[in-house]
């Protein structure tokens, strides 16, 4: 075993902390909200959410913004407790490519 | 808070087991074979290790709030009376004389 | 989906993910798992959660120690008291500051920070850098937000590993006898209840 991705506190290295905010675009916002509601209707564990995130790739860990990362659980533990599955989301996602446009 | 009972009180000498397993766990690195003291009994909490995997929790475990000087993680601080405080479960200290 | 559900819609320029999350919203809603109204709800409990909520407590506290006892003893009472509604957390613990002690708080493991008192955090308290440089060099972190400290000032840093959640109450800044709570709360920052510095020692302009 090894010390986890999300297992970085003390670790050296780190420079400076960016002190610049974002606002939260209109998609992290349902992220966010999504992720309550599943909380809230009993669906998924805080805990649940967090060991996917642990569970990552560590690249994609790393590399993937805050709520990029929230999303890649979320699908994780909705696909892992039967309640989606990949093919449907694809699917999903590719009627929105095809009504929107390819970007 | 639920009652606590874990084993240790406040004051209590302490040593995080210095363990590494699969699974979620919320013991940081850093602190794993360290020695410092109880400094809060937080009481009992549904156990995080077991809620990650879809399981109910049980049995819950006793949270504590264990202090450690700075020096004794990270080495010497500009402050001499610095500390790092972590939010512990039972099963992961052990008692130091 | 069709354009009359009356959201945001998904445009073709967002990212894999970002996408994602409105495919998934749409098949959970249309499945049942989750409605409209419980995302709408979460969406409305999220924006009226601010810094203001941990202000107005922080300001009540210097100027009432009656007030002040009931935060730290019980804080999620204290907050009921003042209308604010902590009820989504599990437990809450207030970490006063002294002349002598200052506190900060981190979660090197994720980012677990008091959202129902304070709301979103900002993006820095999620970074790596302040995950990984927190509990190893808080002074320097302290520094970068403009907070030298003696080094006879005992720094404590609480790592936020499990169900607790913790909110800083700064020193009430010198030369404030006698101001109104709503004065005192515009010293009382969401930095300054995280740690990484004090209260404001002056009215911003």
């Amino acid at each position: 075993m090894a010390r986890g991705h999300h297992d970085i506190g003390g670790l050296p290295g780190a420079g400076d902390i960016d002190q610049a905010e974002h606002a939260l675009s209109d998609w992290e916002i349902l992220a966010d909200a999504v992720n309550q509601a599943l909380g809230a209707r009993g669906v998924k564990r805080t805990d649940e959410m967090r060991r996917a995130r642990e569970e990552m790739d560590s690249a994609a860990y790393r590399d993937m913004t805050y709520y990029e990362r929230w999303i890649a659980s979320i699908e994780a533990i909705l696909i892992e407790k039967n309640i989606l599955t990949k093919e449907e989301i694809d699917q999903k996602l590719a009627a929105f490519e095809s009504k929107w446009g390819e970007p | 808070m639920t009652p606590a009972t874990g084993r240790f009180k406040s004051g209590d000498r302490v040593k995080v087991k210095f363990e590494d397993r699969p699974g979620h766990l919320r013991t940081p690195w850093y602190i794993r074979g360290k020695s410092g003291w109880i400094e809060r009994v937080y009481g009992d909490f549904l156990n995080p290790e077991l809620l990650a995997f879809g399981k109910d929790g049980l049995p819950k475990k006793t949270l504590y709030l264990v202090a450690f000087d700075y020096s004794e993680i990270f080495g010497k601080s500009q402050g001499a009376k610095d500390k790092v405080l972590v939010d512990i479960y039972d099963h992961w200290l052990e008692p130091l004389a | 989906m069709s354009d009359d559900h009356g959201h945001d819609h998904p445009k073709h320029e967002l990212s894999y993910y970002a996408k994602r999350i409105y495919a998934m919203r749409d098949l959970l809603v249309e499945k049942g798992v989750i409605s409209e109204k419980d995302i709408q709800c979460q969406i409305e409990y999220q924006e009226a959660r601010t810094p203001a909520n941990g202000a107005k407590l922080v300001a009540k506290a210097w100027v009432d120690p009656a007030f002040k006892a009931r935060f730290i003893a019980d804080p999620k009472a204290a907050c009921a008291e003042m209308g604010i509604d902590a009820t989504a957390i599990n437990e809450f613990v207030v970490l006063e500051n002294t002349p002598k002690v200052r506190h900060m708080v981190v979660c090197t493991l994720c980012s677990c920070y008091p959202r129902p008192i304070l709301g979103r955090p900002p993006d820095w308290y999620k970074s790596f850098n302040y995950r990984q440089r927190s509990v190893a060099d808080p002074r320097g972190v302290m520094r970068e937000f403009g907070l030298e400290l003696p080094d006879d000032v005992e720094v404590r840093v609480h790592d936020s590993t499990a169900d607790i959640r913790y909110i800083v109450m700064p020193l009430r800044p010198a030369g404030t006898a006698g101001w109104s709570e709503d004065d005192l709360a515009k010293l009382v920052t969401r930095d300054s209840m995280i740690g990484v510095m004090d209260a404001l020692p002056s009215l911003p302009d």
